[in-house]
């Protein structure tokens, strides 16, 4: 069960092996996280990630196999970590997604139509079966990684962000649809963050690492805030963001983005 | 039957179960028989995940009736009965419950549950001390218990979490009393050495006492605190003898406070009024029963004042010779600008025999903390490791955030509970969020 901090002692992280999900674990697992199954494609870095949990103190995990350009398999995926977790589901974290190169891909339909897949259909079929078993349970929390790249889509990154968008603006009515259920969905909204992800990228402002949007995820957990902004101030950068006029925001985007 | 989100007084870890409102041992036998995971709730005022069950039923009982109490104060009530209830009918006949929490609002299962002590516990020892018998519907049956007959069982419950089974009646000894006054001395300190060598030297020479201690000063003033001791005022100590029951709350608090509204600025601000504005010296003032012993009664829902995010109260206790455990423990409280409301210190007497009661003999201390500031989970699981290296532990009724390796270092006879509750609970179904967190279900 989790405690009253929202620390959890059995965790499912989808997409383990992304950078911010393992800050995360780490964190999660030195502090009340025993029980912990990472899910991911590539058995070498879900190994690794593994080791890693274990050192920072978490007595089992377990590893699940899995493709997110698949939703069929959403369902399978999720039922087969929570049986690996063989009780009570305290944590589920989402960090599934794909930022892509979008100059490479935009007029490729399939590729096109995998980051979709891969940034919205997957999660939102997961978060179905999540909700289902959660719900039964009567309690336990979801944390979804959405990015601020959802708040205002922009050109450079409109396929991940619009794509992001759809799964942020969905979790918020899901999160809406689980008052009374014991359960919880939180959104992470990350802004630039350094990771193998984004390596090579030019960096905006307010760019943060993994271990940052980590501790605001924890801290988060013990608030119970609904939207977890990593750095905190982009909820009100975003804000003044968000109404720029139109050409003014291209201006702006195009100045980060060049 | 309704689902319903619940959780403890402090607000924190929420969870939804069916509630069943039960009426008889019969009823509730059958509920354990057919539900595999089950807790019986009383008033919810333990602060933590003790009396909630993610996906399980909670029992509440409606056995709550008051018996008459005999010429020797001995009285038969439903466990399901509030302290406010029962102390409704025995002050007007002259007689007190022997153990008050510092609230009224409990249930008579639940002071059972956590085996709940009172000011006077460096006298009177805790509220098992004065139970004389109860019955008890275990998943295996229904069984009357006491010290004498299967005192293994009767000695688990006392202190067990609800975990060994649904206490339905509980025989106890009343304290006489001769009128509804207290007469209280108080004495403020301008640090805690000097409050806890007064403690020390003085206290058994009153029933009551508790010092209400400051976790915000620094240096010198360092845990400044205000002691407050008394006795049960005789006809004869007073004008006008009146023995009337307490009455209930006029004032209330009518929504959640704004997160953050306690904080360490306005606690500072409260702690230092509230200190200032304490008699330096007075004696043998008469104060009513709910003044003295239950002041936050005085406001319901007063747990809104901490706002939406809820907080936590850590309380604990170490050996006599652990004392300096205890300044350690406002010096890292004091520093780390973690805000925290008047604590509450106090002597305790002999343990008793249940294997999960928490007193033991020397001090306690409580705190509440408002959940918010980041450093206070990892500033909290820094006090476990000294009050659990000091031979001390943490109270379970108040606890919401403790890891199942420090509960088993801090009860060290956790297996001989887990043993008797194995016996009448074969199946493990008597569970709890609280039981699941700490590993208390059985295996």
């Amino acid at each position: 069960m989790e405690n009253a901090f929202g620390q959890p002692q059995s965790v499912v992280v989808l997409a383990g092996t992304s950078d911010i999900a393992r800050a995360i674990t780490k964190r999660l697992c030195a502090a009340r996280a025993h029980t912990v199954v990472l899910a991911g494609r590539n058995q070498q870095l879900l190994d690794e990630a593994r080791s890693e949990a274990l050192a920072y103190g978490a007595r089992q995990v377990d590893v699940v196999i899995f493709d997110a350009r698949d939703p069929s398999n959403a369902e399978r995926t999720v039922n087969e970590s929570f049986e690996k977790v063989r009780g009570t589901v305290d944590l589920v974290v989402i960090a599934v997604g794909l930022l892509g190169d979008q100059e490479h891909i935009e007029n490729d339909a399939a590729l096109v139509g995998d980051m979709v897949t891969v940034n919205f259909t997957w999660p939102v079929a997961a978060l179905a079966q999540i909700r289902n078993l959660l719900v039964r349970q009567g309690s336990g929390r979801i944390v979804v990684l959405s990015s601020v790249a959802a708040v205002r889509v922009r050109r450079a990154k409109y396929l991940y962000g619009g794509a992001k968008a759809g799964l942020d603006r969905l979790c918020i009515g899901l999160a809406d649809s689980l008052e009374g259920t014991g359960v919880s969905l939180q959104l992470v909204r990350p802004g630039h963050v350094r990771s193998k992800m984004t390596v090579g990228a030019k960096e905006p402002p307010f760019a943060t690492g993994v271990d940052d949007v980590a501790d605001d995820v924890l801290r988060g957990l013990a608030e119970r805030t609904p939207i977890i902004w990593s750095p905190p101030i982009l909820r009100y950068l975003f804000f003044v963001l968000r109404h720029l006029p139109a050409p003014l925001w291209r201006k702006v985007t195009n100045e980060v983005d060049r | 039957m309704s689902r319903v989100t619940l959780s403890g007084w402090g607000r924190t870890s929420r969870s939804v179960a069916t509630v069943e409102d039960v009426s008889s041992e019969s009823e509730i036998a059958a509920v354990l028989s057919s539900s595999r995971a089950n807790i019986a709730r009383g008033l919810g005022r333990s602060y933590g995940d003790a009396a909630q069950l993610s996906g399980g039923t909670v029992l509440r009982s409606r056995m709550g009736d008051v018996g008459s109490i005999d010429d020797q104060g001995v009285v038969t009530v439903g466990a399901g009965a509030s302290l406010d209830e029962l102390l409704t009918v025995c002050i007007p006949q002259g007689w007190f419950l022997p153990v008050t929490p510092g609230t009224r609002q409990v249930t008579v299962g639940g002071a059972i549950a956590a085996d709940v002590h009172g000011k006077n516990h460096h006298v009177d020892g805790s509220f098992s001390r004065h139970v004389r018998e109860m019955r008890i519907v275990t998943p295996s049956g229904v069984a009357t218990i006491s010290p004498e007959r299967d005192g293994e069982l009767f000695w688990a419950t006392m202190g067990g979490m609800g975990l060994t089974g649904i206490v339905t009646t509980v025989t106890l000894a009343l304290l006489k009393i001769e009128t509804d006054q207290v007469l209280v001395d108080t004495q403020r300190f301008s640090n805690l050495d000097e409050v806890m060598s007064e403690m020390t030297g003085g206290d058994e020479n009153f029933r009551y006492s508790v010092a209400w201690v400051d976790c915000m000063t620094r240096g010198a003033n360092l845990g400044r605190a205000v002691l407050t001791r008394g006795e049960h005022a005789r006809a004869n100590d007073v004008e006008n003898v009146s023995l009337h029951a307490p009455a209930p709350a006029k004032l209330k608090v009518p929504f959640d406070a704004p997160n953050g509204l306690l904080n360490a600025v306005t606690v500072r601000a409260f702690n230092e009024a509230w200190f200032r504005s304490s008699p330096r010296m007075q004696l043998a003032k008469p104060e009513s029963i709910a003044s003295f012993f239950h002041p936050l009664d005085g406001i319901r829902d007063w747990n809104r004042l901490y706002g939406r995010r809820g907080f936590v109260q850590y309380q604990f206790c170490v050996p006599e010779s652990s004392s300096e455990t205890v300044r350690v423990a406002i010096e890292h409280l004091s520093s780390s600008r973690v805000a925290s409301f008047l604590a509450v210190l106090k002597r305790f007497g002999p343990s008793s025999p249940g294997p999960l009661s928490f007193p033991m003999p020397g001090w306690t201390l409580a705190l509440d903390l408002p959940i918010g500031p980041a450093s206070l989970p990892g500033l909290l699981d820094d006090l476990d490791e000294m009050v659990w290296s000091s031979g001390g532990r943490v109270y379970l009724a108040k606890d919401a955030r403790l890891s199942p390796e420090k509960m088993r270092a801090m009860y060290p006879r956790l297996d001989d509970f887990l043993e008797i509750k194995n016996r009448v609970d074969p199946e493990h179904v008597m569970t709890s969020d609280l039981a699941r967190r700490l590993d208390l279900v059985g295996a």
